[in-house]
């Protein structure tokens, strides 16, 4: 069957193509459907309790996505009429952002006092035409102390101020709405500093950073593919020297990618951040296939086959190894289906088919394409075999020093492992290069973080806010919460009530305090609430039966550890001091602080379960459970000292690194199947002791093993230089741990094997039970000898 | 001779004004303010009228809440009505009271008497876009319809639920309208609004108005017995139900002042 299919693919290589071609194109039609959903929410599943703890709160009160302009004038001064009023114009013309629902500046700040017996409620500026340098101190002074503001809209020393648009998706068409709400702010802004050269303007927000998940990923996308090819190519021509062969590997790898993202376009799939390097990690992982088949088909040729009978031998060779290392590297991505968020499921997926289909070009197509390409073979000495040579005689020589001294190091290593802190913060997935990490940057430098928490406090009775008890609570819970190192900003109804209650006596500031009788709370909220414009009203804060009010506290940009740190802590305020009352907290940043965790836990299963699937899968293969067993170790160990590492390099994990463990043990076990198939080969077939069997599959596959780490480690390297963090550190953690599975494969296993293997006779030996022979031998032992060998495996 | 030139040409004018061409040539623009004084026109003289008024809140959530209202209004020739609101319901802002004097053209005045604290104060003038009582009506929603506070234009003739009607849209004349346009829909018989749309200061579809089981009083005066709006931005919506209506109940100026407001109860 499979012999027929060669011969098919060689006989008849036209018509192999012309099949592929129309495969290809027919599933690339499927890639108009791909688009990019840019929305944080994609990151959270349907049932992820923080999701729908705040999508019920943003239905009880309003959605809170948002555009933020900040203004600082170069003057450092808010407070000019000339300033005052450009940010009149943007405040009004903010109206006209697609989807906003209410703008909040400055100048439109509700501002409330009392003259004679009538309280005003009005704009701090109503009118900049006719404010003049006189005005500037007053209207300075009341920004300034004025507690829904400073530390919010106004920088304390009003150097810097915001124009907030809050912006209500309607999510019917998620893909659009976002860059339009993104492409009026930006016109806005060039507009504003064309009219306002001496203001500089940043534009934040999550609409913006919603807008930046696409922009920052779909820009990586455009630049780093083509770098991996490059470094394919360079590779590719430089350690196979080969032009046909890289020619026919980088149809193979575009193919690939073509109809992985055009099948993920007909089965309905849309872009994320972590989704969208798909192409990127399949290119990185074809290659691997084609290049065996080309290593094999020349080391034929070299040895004076003609060229179709060496790519049949090539397949026939290859077939079973390149199918099993697919097979265990598809079930290493598909365990990302246990992730708690489905971007990554996707990403999982993706590659999982992205890998079964290289694996289909490359025993079909590419073999069909070299049957027809010319290709000629250098004659070039063996003699790369020489650091393989001299690797195993060290590990051999050295074995005693190496075993201990090595398990000491990896448990050293892997101690560092649980010191990783657990940090999702979302303005960190993107890199200083982002406009909108620099703009939230400046943000958190000059006026607050970005770190928001939303209490919404519920009374369970109709009007219950007017509660006097239940005001004093919360502005218990207000001052409270100032007080916390962490905050930078508390907006609560407690403050509207004691302001009205002021202006009510007077503007009297001795009444600046919570009224003592509920009737009269009611009716200061009541005229208060008559008194407020279009989008301005308190529906933000108070539901409907005003029976709930909403606090929002926003933070200094905070790890994960610490939202959740600060999330208990408000709990236990309430259990402590207003116990009566149910609270719920919920805000992106919260989504974002759980994910990471959700994650790890959810993927500590995913990866089990792929480990014990491909263990059993190697179990088969090696024929050994023994060996199956002992393969556990350079399967695991990698990842887990990746974490390592990465404690020394970073020391932040989160929800793109707790996807890292099941996604690299796909592929890390290829190195381990290639060297103990090998070695059992020698054990069994040649009858050599272990000693002789580690220099066997040193010299056998040492070098591929290296090839293929490097191109493996380069392309996760390449990816890595992602501006989004979140795929960056993907890259780089999943280079690292690549790399250490080869260390572990070259200095442990070899060492380990030796201790365990002992002189006796491999159990599962098939043929003579003669001692072994001498170990200088397998030194000259050549890629003949491998691919002999990875016949026996799978 | 060039008297009489001048004087033939006005007479020529004239008759051109008023001849019936030109009326059947008349622009869209033209037809929207001709229809808009022909439905005020129909409703004229109701001279008072006296109601209860239930408002019944809901969020996306579906939670609700319940307001409820008892409310006199005066016919104003000329300009905009009077009203007076007193609350029942919720139950810790029991008779406050609000009075309204609504003008064709410019901010309305704005009273409200606050019963705990005994005093009555004057509302700021510019919240006419802002939301009533916390419901998705605003005031300019509840306000009396007058002439003068839109510019209009025909769009087409349209069947609805009440027959046939026209349907205009109103661009308001008032800066500090929370609106770029409405788009009512108004029956060719009575004049009557049988549904509203309305358009935020960008011009995307805010909210939605309904007008339910219309009763005639007074054998010439159509009131509905429910107001729905719909909010299609924030997913919320408010019912408005009326009953009890009473015309021509006898109430006069003296009624509509700062003085009977502390006494409304």
């Amino acid at each position: 069957m499979k012999e027929r299919l060669f011969r098919f693919v060689l006989d008849h290589p036209v018509w192999v193509i012309l099949l592929t071609m129309l495969f290809v194109f027919g599933s690339a039609y499927g890639a108009k459907n791909l688009v990019f959903k840019s929305d944080y929410r994609v990151f959270f599943s349907e049932e992820n309790p923080q999701l729908t703890a705040f999508e019920s709160m943003q239905k009880i009160y309003s959605k809170s996505d948002n555009v933020a302009f900040i203004i600082s004038p170069n003057d450092g001064e808010v407070f000019t009429p000339k300033t005052l009023k450009a940010i009149q114009e943007l405040t009004t013309e903010s109206w006209q952002i697609p989807f906003s629902t209410r703008v909040d500046s400055i100048t439109n700040f509700q501002h409330t006092w009392s003259e004679e017996d009538d309280m005003f409620v009005e704009d701090l500026v109503l009118d900049a035409e006719t404010v003049t340098e006189a005005d500037m101190p007053r209207l300075k002074e009341i920004a300034v102390n004025e507690p829904l503001l400073v530390h919010k809209i106004i920088s304390p020393e009003a150097h810097v101020t915001v124009v907030n648009v809050t912006v209500q998706l309607p999510g019917v068409n998620p893909v659009e709405e976002v860059p339009q709400a993104v492409a009026k702010a930006r016109e806005m802004k060039a507009q504003f500093i064309a009219q306002n050269p001496d203001i500089t303007v940043h534009l934040s927000g999550m609409v913006m950073m919603n807008n930046s998940f696409a922009e920052s990923s779909l820009t990586d996308n455009a630049t780093l593919v083509p770098i991996m090819f490059g470094v394919v190519l360079l590779g590719m021509i430089f350690l196979l020297r080969t032009f046909s062969g890289t020619f026919a590997t980088v149809i193979i790898i575009i193919f690939t990618i073509i109809s992985t993202m055009g099948l993920a376009g007909h089965t309905g799939f849309y872009l994320t951040g972590p989704s969208s390097t798909t192409p990127i990690m399949v290119l990185t992982l074809a290659v691997a296939d084609c290049i065996h088949i080309l290593t094999t088909m020349f080391y034929e040729m070299r040895q004076g086959v003609e060229k179709k009978k060496a790519i049949q031998d090539s397949l026939r060779i290859n077939f079973q190894p390149i199918f099993l290392t697919s097979v265990t590297t598809a079930i290493g991505f598909l365990s990302l289906n246990f992730s708690d968020s489905p971007p990554f499921r996707d990403l999982g997926n993706m590659v999982a088919a992205g890998v079964m289909l290289a694996f289909v070009f490359s025993i079909t197509l590419f073999p069909a394409m070299l049957s027809l390409l010319p290709i000629r073979v250098k004659q070039f000495k063996e003699g790369k075999n020489d650091i393989m040579h001299r690797l195993a005689d060290f590990v051999v020589g050295k074995r005693k020093i190496l075993l201990p001294g090595m398990s000491v190091l990896m448990v050293c290593i892997i101690a560092f492992t649980p010191q990783n802190e657990l940090n999702d913060d979302f303005v960190k997935y993107f890199d200083e290069t982002v406009p909108f990490r620099q703009a939230t940057d400046y943000m958190q430098d000059n006026l607050s973080g970005m770190s928001t928490m939303e209490i919404s406090i519920e009374t369970g009775e109709s009007s219950g806010i007017n509660d006097p008890k239940f005001l004093h609570s919360v502005g218990n819970l207000t001052e409270w919460l100032r007080a916390q190192p962490e905050t930078d900003h508390v907006n609560s109804l407690s403050d509207i009530i004691k302001r009205l209650n002021k202006n009510m006596h007077g503007d009297d500031p001795s009444y600046y305090k919570l009224p003592t009788d509920r009737e009269l709370s009611a009716q200061y909220l009541l005229l208060y609430e008559m008194s407020l414009p279009y989008g301005l009203d308190l529906n933000n804060q108070l539901n409907v039966d005003k029976s709930s009010t909403r606090v929002i506290a926003t933070f200094r940009n905070l790890t994960s550890t610490e939202q959740i740190e600060i999330e208990e802590r408000i709990y236990a305020w309430f259990a402590d001091n207003a116990s009566s009352y149910e609270v719920e907290i919920a805000s992106p940043n919260l989504m974002f602080a759980h994910i990471g965790q959700r994650n790890i836990v959810s993927m500590l299963l995913g990866t089990t379960i792929a480990l014990v699937l491909i263990s059993l899968i190697l179990g088969f293969a090696l024929k050994s459970v023994k060996f199956g067993f002992i393969s556990l170790i350079p399967n695991i160990a990698p990842a887990a000292m990746g974490f390592g590492v990465w404690y020394l390099i970073d020391g932040q994990i989160g929800l793109a690194l707790s996807v890292v463990a099941g996604m690299t043990l796909g592929i890390i076990v290829d190195d381990t199947v290639h060297f103990l198939s090998k070695y059992l080969h020698a054990r069994r077939e040649r009858n050599k002791d272990p000693k002789a069997a580690v220099s066997y599959a040193f010299a056998s596959v040492g070098r591929a093993l290296w090839v293929t780490t490097i191109v493996l480690v380069a392309g996760f390297m390449v990816l890595a230089q992602s501006s989004f963090k979140l795929n960056a550190d993907m890259g780089l953690l999943t280079a690292v741990t690549i790399f250490i599975a080869l260390v572990v494969d070259f200095l442990f296993l070899p060492a380990l094997l030796m201790k365990l293997d002992k002189d006796s006779q491999p159990e599962s030996s098939s043929q003579s039970k003669g001692t072994p022979t001498n170990t200088d031998s397998s030194a000259n032992t050549s890629e003949g000898d491998d691919n002999d060998s990875v016949k026996q495996i799978a | 001779m060039t008297l009489l030139n001048k004087s033939l040409k006005s007479i020529l004018i004239a008759g051109l004004v008023a001849s019936p061409i030109i009326a059947a040539a008349e622009t869209a623009e033209e037809k929207g303010m001709r229809i808009a004084v022909e439905a005020k026109a129909s409703d004229k003289g109701w001279q008072d009228m006296q109601a209860n008024m239930n408002m019944i809140l809901r969020n996306k959530l579906g939670q609700e809440s319940i307001r409820e209202i008892r409310m006199k209004s005066l016919e104003v020739e000329g300009d905009g009505d009077k009203s007076l609101s007193v609350f029942d319901k919720p139950r810790d802002v029991k008779g406050t009271a609000f009075l309204s004097f609504s003008h064709a053209i410019g901010a309305d005045d704005q009273w409200l008497y606050l019963p705990k604290l005994k005093r009555v104060k004057r509302i700021a003038s510019r919240n006419k876009s802002g939301p009533f009582m916390g419901s998705e009506f605003s005031y300019e929603d509840l306000s009396s319809f007058e002439v003068e506070k839109y510019t209009y234009k025909f769009i087409k003739d349209e069947a609805c639920e009440g027959g046939t009607c026209y349907v205009v849209e109103q661009y308001p004349v008032d800066k500090n309208s929370g609106y770029t346009r409405r788009v009512v829909w108004l029956d060719q018989e009575e004049y009557r609004p049988w549904k509203i749309d309305f358009y935020d200061r960008k011009d995307s579809p805010l909210k939605t108005l309904t007008y339910h089981d219309y009763q005639e009083y007074k054998a010439k005066h159509w009131r509905p017995d429910l107001m729905k709006m719909i909010n299609h931005q924030s997913g919320k919506s408010t019912d408005l139900t009326y009953g009890s209506y009473t015309f021509q109940t006898g109430l006069s100026d003296s009624d509509f002042n700062k003085n009977t407001l502390k006494r409304a109860r």
